[in-house]
C-alpha cells in the first residue's frame, strides 16, 4: 500500500466508500473492505501530515551528471 | 606602331570588378520575390530574388539562417539586408545575407502560423494527445528562469494553497538565443529525474520576441515528448504560444497554472475527512440495525411472557374463588373422600394450565425464531448480558469478575469478566 500515490490511494477510498453506501453488501465483506477504507484513510493523513516543503533547483555537476540542491526562497519578503 | 593595349586577365579584371563591387556594397537592404529557393544538407540555402524585370542570386549561409525565424519560400515577398560578394570562378556577383524579413506581415508572426500550422498538421495539439493532469501532485517540476517573476509568482500560490510539497526547478534562460533549447533540456532533465507527477513550464509577461523561445519547434517537440503532463504558463493572458497549443493544459498566467495544479490543503483535508465520516456511518449501520432487532425481539419475548402467564394465573384465580364460594368446611366435614377429588382435580387443572401456558410460551418463541430477527446471530454476532439480563453496551455496565451470559447463534456461553477496555481494538480514525 505505500508504492501508491496519495492519488490512488483517496480514489480506492472513494469507491469503498461508494460501495458500502449503494451495495447491500454481506456483513463479512463490508467489515472487510470497512477496514481495507480505514487502513486508506489513514494512510491518505498520513501523507497529507507526513509532506514537507521542499523546494530544489537542479544543477549538473563537473561530470554533467543530474543533481538537485536546495533553493532558497523567502515568499514572506516578498510583497 | 601599334598602341600598347592594356590588357587584363580574366583574373585581374575580376579582382578589380570585386573591389568595386564589395567596396561599394558592403551593406545593402534589398527588397524583392523568393523564387528557386534551396535548402542544402550542408544548411546553406540558395534561391533568387527577383522583381519584374531582374534579379539577383542570393546565398543564405548555416550559421546566419538560424537567425531567421521563418521558414523561406518561394512567392514571398522579401527584405534582405547583407553584402555583395563576387564568385571569380563562375564570374557571378551574389547577395549574402545577414537578414531577412517578410514584407507585410511580420517575420515572428509568419514564423509563428507556419509552424503552428504543420505541427497542427502533424496532430501534435490533438486533444486525443492530452494527459489527463494529476489530481494531487506531491512531486512538481517548473521550467522557467529562477530569476523571473514567473517563478515567484508559482511557489508564492503554491505556498499559500498547499506549501508541503516538492518542488524541483529546472532553471533555463527564457528568452534570447539559446533560450529554447534549454527549455527544451529542462523538460527533458525533469522527466529523467523521475517522480515528478506534473510540470509547469513557462514565463511572465513580454513581448511577442520576448516569448519567443516558446514558438519554437524544439520546445513543442519537448512538451510533446514529455511522459510528465504539462501545463504551459506563458505571458499574459492574451497570449497564446506553440507551447500552449502542444501542452496539456494551457494556463492563462504562471499563477493561474500554480492554482490549477496546487489544490486548497484545507480542501483536501476536508475530502479526505468527509469520506472518512461516510465510511465510518456506513460501516455501523449494519451493526445498529442488528442492535435495533434484538431489542424488538426482547421487548416481544418479554409482552407474551407476561401475557401467557397473566392468562394462567388469573384462571387459577377463578378456580380458587369457586373453591371458596362452594363453603368447603361444611362440606369437608361431611365428605374427606370429596375433598380429596377437588383437591386432585385441583392440582391437575393447576398443572395442566402451567403446561398449556408454557407450550404457549414456546410457541410464541418458536414463532419469534421463524421470524428469524435472531437469526442475525448466525452471522458471527453475539449478545451479551449481566446476571440481571441487561444488554451489556459499555464496560461500564460490568465490573471484574463479575458473570455475564454470552446469547451465540447456537446457545449461550457463561463467562466471566477478566478485564474492561474502554477502548476496543476496533480500528480507530
Amino acid at each position: 500500500m505505500t508504492d501508491l500515490k496519495f492519488e490512488d490511494c483517496l480514489a480506492r477510498l472513494e469507491q469503498i466508500v461508494g460501495r458500502l453506501e449503494t451495495g447491500n453488501l454481506p456483513l463479512e465483506e463490508s467489515l472487510k473492505i470497512f477496514e481495507e477504507g480505514i487502513g486508506l484513510a489513514r494512510t491518505c493523513a498520513r501523507y497529507l501530515e507526513d509532506a514537507e516543503k521542499r523546494i530544489e533547483v537542479l544543477a549538473r555537476d563537473e561530470s554533467g551528471a543530474l543533481g538537485a540542491r536546495p533553493f532558497a526562497w523567502e515568499p514572506e519578503r516578498e510583497q | 606602331m601599334s598602341t600598347a593595349r592594356a590588357v587584363l586577365t580574366v583574373s585581374e579584371l575580376t579582382r578589380r570588378l570585386q573591389e568595386v563591387l564589395e567596396d561599394r556594397f558592403p551593406a545593402v537592404w534589398v527588397e524583392g520575390e523568393i523564387s528557386n529557393y534551396r535548402l542544402y544538407g550542408s544548411g546553406h540555402a540558395y534561391f533568387t530574388l527577383k522583381d519584374p524585370d531582374s534579379q539577383i542570386r542570393v546565398v543564405l549561409f548555416r550559421n546566419r539562417g538560424h537567425r531567421i525565424k521563418f521558414e523561406p519560400a518561394d512567392g514571398l515577398h522579401v527584405m534582405a539586408f547583407g553584402s555583395i560578394e563576387v564568385y571569380p570562378q563562375r564570374g557571378e556577383y551574389q547577395l549574402v545575407i545577414e537578414l531577412l524579413e517578410p514584407k507585410g506581415l511580420g517575420a515572428l508572426q509568419l514564423a509563428f502560423e507556419q509552424l503552428k500550422a504543420r505541427l497542427q498538421a502533424e496532430g501534435l495539439f490533438d486533444q486525443a494527445r492530452k494527459r489527463e493532469l494529476p489530481r494531487f501532485p506531491r512531486k512538481i517540476g517548473i521550467v522557467t528562469s529562477t530569476s523571473g517573476a514567473a517563478l515567484r509568482d508559482i511557489l508564492r500560490v503554491i505556498g499559500r494553497r498547499f506549501g508541503e510539497l516538492h518542488i524541483v526547478i529546472a532553471p533555463c534562460r527564457v528568452q534570447g538565443e539559446g533560450a529554447a533549447e534549454e527549455i527544451a533540456q529542462g523538460l527533458r532533465d525533469l522527466n529523467a529525474l523521475g517522480g515528478v507527477d506534473i510540470i509547469i513550464v513557462g514565463r511572465g509577461g513580454g513581448s511577442l520576441e520576448d516569448l519567443w523561445a516558446f514558438n519554437e519547434e524544439i520546445v513543442a517537440r519537448a512538451i510533446a515528448a514529455s511522459k510528465v503532463p504539462i501545463v504551459s504558463a506563458v505571458g499574459h493572458e492574451v497570449d497564446f504560444t506553440i507551447a500552449d497549443f502542444v501542452a496539456d493544459l494551457r494556463a492563462p498566467t504562471p499563477s493561474a497554472a500554480a492554482e490549477l495544479v496546487v489544490r486548497e490543503k484545507q480542501a483536501v483535508i476536508d475530502s479526505l475527512g468527509q469520506l472518512r465520516a461516510r465510511l465510518e456511518r456506513f460501516a455501523a449501520r449494519p451493526l445498529r440495525d442488528l442492535e435495533r432487532r434484538v431489542d424488538e425481539l426482547t421487548a416481544r419475548l418479554r409482552r407474551e411472557m407476561r401475557g401467557e402467564l397473566g392468562r394462567a394465573g388469573h384462571r387459577v384465580a377463578l378456580a380458587i374463588r369457586a373453591l371458596r364460594a362452594s363453603d368447603p368446611v361444611a362440606r369437608v366435614a361431611g365428605d374427606r373422600h370429596r375433598l380429596a377429588n377437588l383437591q386432585s382435580r385441583l392440582v391437575t387443572a393447576l398443572t395442566r394450565r402451567r403446561d398449556r401456558a408454557r407450550y404457549g410460551l414456546r410457541t410464541a418463541v418458536g414463532r419469534l425464531d421463524s421470524l428469524s430477527p435472531l437469526a442475525v446471530l448466525g452471522r458471527g454476532y453475539s449478545l451479551t448480558r449481566t446476571p440481571t439480563g441487561e444488554i451489556v453496551q459499555s464496560p461500564a455496565q460490568v465490573s471484574v469478575g463479575e458473570a455475564i451470559r454470552v446469547l451465540l447463534h447456537r446457545g449461550s456461553l457463561d463467562a466471566r469478566v477478566t478485564d474492561t477496555r474502554e477502548q476496543d481494538d476496533r480500528p480507530q480514525v
